[in-house]
């Protein structure tokens, strides 16, 4: 999993029929310091999320998990809001 | 498995089921010699690795949802051991 923060969100008609109902958002990765690293993503959304918030994603087929039986066809996906986090 | 080092902890109260009770970690992918190889990552933990620790880490779906003792847990890394010691002869 990766921190990261919502920085916009993703409209799209046509679209594979597994996202349907299926919010995406554009996120962007974060270091442990805050800042950026690495490039945007699409993420598919299971939490809730909204732009501005801090959240953790998971990479991979795990993030479609959240929708099973729905094999969402998504390799990124937003499991949790961040609250806050700390570092050494 | 990579290995790696614990460098702090997230505080997360809105996540999906299979995180509750489960300890989130952020790690910091290490080279034997302990330099620092790579970008941070977050691990669930399943062995009680704490800040500072030397760790071993899988970075995989199925290990991580075997670890997490969950199936179809949205994770895909876990902390799997914590390194006593690395003996590297070359």
């Amino acid at each position: 999993m990766q921190l990261a923060r919502v920085i916009g969100d993703v409209v799209a008609t046509r679209k594979d029929p597994s996202y349907e109902g299926i919010t995406l958002l554009v996120i962007q990765p974060l270091a442990p310091d805050g800042a950026d690293a690495g490039r945007p993503l699409v993420a598919v959304d299971s939490v809730g999320a909204g732009v501005g918030e801090r959240v953790f994603f998971v990479r991979g087929k795990e993030a479609s998990f959240p929708f099973f039986p729905t094999e969402v066809a998504a390799d990124a996906g937003i499991v949790g809001i961040v609250d806050h986090w700390s570092t050494l | 498995m990579i290995l790696a080092r614990v460098v702090g902890e997230v505080v997360s109260t809105h996540k999906r089921p299979q995180f509750e009770g489960a300890k989130l970690l952020i790690l910091q992918p290490e080279a034997p010699d302990g330099s620092k190889t790579g970008n941070a990552l977050l691990a669930i933990d399943s062995v009680g690795a704490g800040r500072g620790e030397r760790v071993i880490a899988v970075l995989e779906g199925r290990a991580a949802q075997e670890a997490l003792g969950k199936k179809l847990a949205p994770v895909d890394a876990a902390i799997v051991g914590i390194v006593d010691e690395i003996d590297v002869s070359e």
